[in-house]
């Protein structure tokens, strides 16, 4: 390296990061080109795919596509339901399934090792080989609710949240934290008469921080992203999540710039949600491979 | 894992922890499971009011059932070899053959998938379910391809984004953005790319090559559908497994780097030599991970092209929500479902076989 040239060495710099912004530009693109169509009127919208106009705000720019979506669905209520589908799902997966892990890792008790290695074996069945025979059992299961006993749980929002709150990969991702905590701690706990409920509550869960973090943002990415099981149960409006609620905007006339409008409003925020806490997301993809 | 001393040791506490958790995995993976290979045996429905019958392997020969047929050209009176117009011989039709033929009741029903020629008598494969074969086939070519481009553009990017920079952070959170959107967005967006008139991609080219690239319908032509869908998944999802490889490079130790130049070895050569085995086990998950995303190929298609133009864009899974949710088939989507898993497990047994530790 000392026989380089500053020059020579400013290039190579300059070339890298040419290289590193050209790719950051490929995957950039189609993000760009949603938000600054959302800003423009359909017509507009078709024609400046032809230059790179696509990528600029230019031309007849306002908001109208976005009250435009808002009034031919309710866009609001898509929102509302897939927050509150993400959001319950989330809480209740890292309750049981660090429940889960806790008993698994820190409990003997008959049956803990088959109870594990089935666990780990569900990792490797796809949601896409269950989801037919499950949707023949969500059409089937009871429920006692308000209105007393009922059964089917199509068109609700259980059916869309309880499935998918234990699931093989957050178990197993709290059981590989878990390991690496003291054990010592957890018997000396023991000595002094602390219930396993104790033990769970303070001393555990309060050092679960990390993994924490890691099993919310992925659940939550798979929650809010769902696509083919709302498809299949859920046909009413009132709990429709906002991707299969897209299909509002292909009846007759597809109106693509309120197309780019409600498709900016459902991605930004997680975007920009993502690159607020970036290096928590990209730590949590990176601790599912490590021990992998 | 624990040691078993008495002060760890509680058979009640230790179910009561573990059920809610292995409870629902029961009734919502293990249970589905296994009726989808008890439901691929009846003829079950959604809603039906006939009671459910036990049909035994029928769903699965209508499903996988093929068979072959060679035919030799027709002749006249004299034993010459009928030719049309173009000069080709010509053959019986094989509807004589698969339609109520007593002399051939194992081809009773089924379609040519396709055929070639064979000195003068032409060979035909033929299949029960034709679309559900092209179904199959697509989601291997999906497979084949995406696994190691994907898995090899992931590990470029991961080198690109493991040097010492400033501001590498920030290339990384951008390449890694896409992951975070979704599919179906995804999907939507990249059909502007993908128009035949006005799309991107078209424009791009055709500007790169100053107007000599005619422009292509990269959705709507067979030959280029299923390849703009495997471009536009791989764009997608090789974030996230730069991301795996990234944290497998940091996982080697820097003095195996400094080792390696001190003795001057090459670039390619430390990549080879300290880099490659120091990723074994992340290698073989990526491997592992990408095969099982690439096979559940479903959102893609359903956004993009629903299975068209022709069939070229057909998936397993696809195939699977078009019978048991779309025909309400639930015993057909089930018998899908049951051929894709042992499809999956065979290539991960395959793969794992492939990638063991040889000593």
């Amino acid at each position: 390296m000392a026989l380089v040239s500053p020059d020579n060495r400013g290039l190579r710099l300059a070339t890298r990061y040419a290289v590193l912004t050209i790719i950051a530009l490929i995957f950039c693109f189609p993000l760009v080109f949603m938000i600054m169509s959302s800003l423009k009127p359909s017509e507009q919208l078709l024609l400046d795919t032809a230059s790179l106009r696509a990528f600029l705000p230019i031309g007849d720019i306002s908001l109208d596509n976005y009250s435009a979506a808002f009034k031919r669905a309710p866009v609001g209520l898509f929102v509302f339901n897939s927050m509150l589908v993400t959001g319950v799902t989330v809480v209740l997966s890292l309750l049981i399934c660090s429940m889960t892990a806790f008993s698994i890792v820190f409990l003997n008790w008959r049956g803990r090792d088959l109870v594990l290695s089935i666990i780990l074996a569900t990792l490797i069945v796809p949601f896409e080989t269950i989801a037919i025979p499950m949707l023949l059992l969500a059409s089937k299961l009871p429920w006692i609710g308000l209105d007393g006993f009922t059964t089917g749980w199509l068109n609700t929002y259980r059916v869309q949240i309880v499935p998918f709150i234990a699931d093989g990969l957050t178990i197993y991702l709290f059981v590989q934290y878990f390991k690496d905590l003291p054990h010592e701690l957890i018997e000396a706990s023991r000595v002094e008469g602390a219930s396993w409920g104790q033990i769970y509550r303070r001393i555990v869960m309060p050092l679960a921080g990390p993994v924490l973090a890691t099993a919310a943002i992925l659940k939550f990415l798979a929650m809010y992203n769902q696509y083919l099981w709302p498809l299949m149960v859920v046909q009413q409006e009132q709990y429709r999540p906002v991707m299969v609620g897209l299909q509002y905007f292909f009846q007759l006339n597809i109106a693509w710039g309120e197309i780019m409008a409600y498709l900016s409003l459902i991605t930004v925020p997680v975007l920009a949600f993502y690159l607020f806490l970036q290096r928590a997301f990209i730590a949590s993809i990176a601790s599912t491979g490590v021990k992998g | 894992m624990a040691t078993s001393s008495k002060l760890t040791s509680s058979n009640r506490a230790g179910w009561l922890f573990a059920l809610p958790g292995f409870g629902l995995m029961v009734v919502f993976i293990i249970l589905p499971f296994f009726f989808a290979i008890a439901l691929s045996f009846t003829n079950q429905r959604l809603i039906s009011p006939n009671p459910t019958e036990f049909v035994g392997m029928a769903n699965y020969k209508s499903l996988l059932g093929v068979g072959m047929i060679t035919l030799e050209p027709e002749r006249d009176a004299s034993g010459d070899i009928i030719r049309d117009d173009s000069g080709a011989p010509t053959y019986p039709k094989l509807r004589n053959f698969t339609r109520k033929n007593p002399d051939y009741p194992k081809l009773d029903g089924m379609r040519e998938w396709t055929s070639w020629q064979s000195g003068e008598n032409r060979t035909y494969v033929l299949a029960r379910d034709v679309v559900f074969m092209r179904a199959v086939l697509n989601t291997l070519i999906f497979v084949l391809v995406v696994a190691p481009v994907q898995g090899g553009l992931a590990l470029g990017l991961a080198l690109l984004i493991n040097q010492r920079l400033r501001g590498i952070n920030v290339y990384r959170a951008i390449y890694f953005m896409p992951v975070v959107v979704s599919i179906v967005v995804v999907s939507l967006l990249w059909r502007f790319i993908y128009d035949g008139n006005n799309g991107l991609l078209n424009n791009i080219l055709s500007s790169l090559t100053f107007g000599a690239f005619s422009p292509i319908d990269w959705l709507g032509n067979p030959d280029t559908a299923l390849g703009s869908i495997i471009g536009m998944s791989i764009w997608q999802a090789v974030g996230f497994h730069m991301v795996i490889w990234l944290s497998g490079l940091q996982t080697i130790s820097p003095t195996l780097y400094e080792a390696a130049e001190i003795e001057g070895s090459s670039k390619w050569q430390t990549f080879r030599y300290v880099t490659w085995p120091g990723l074994r086990n992340t290698a073989v998950l990526v491997l592992i991970v990408i095969t099982m995303q690439a096979f559940a190929l479903f959102s893609q298609i359903d956004v993009m092209t629903s299975g068209g133009p022709l069939d070229s864009t057909q998936t397993i899974v696809f195939q699977a929500v078009e019978r048991g949710y779309g025909k309400q088939d639930i015993s057909g989507g089930s018998t899908i479902s049951v051929i894709l898993f042992v499809i999956v497990l065979s290539i991960s047994l395959i793969q794992r076989w492939l990638t063991r530790e040889r000593r």
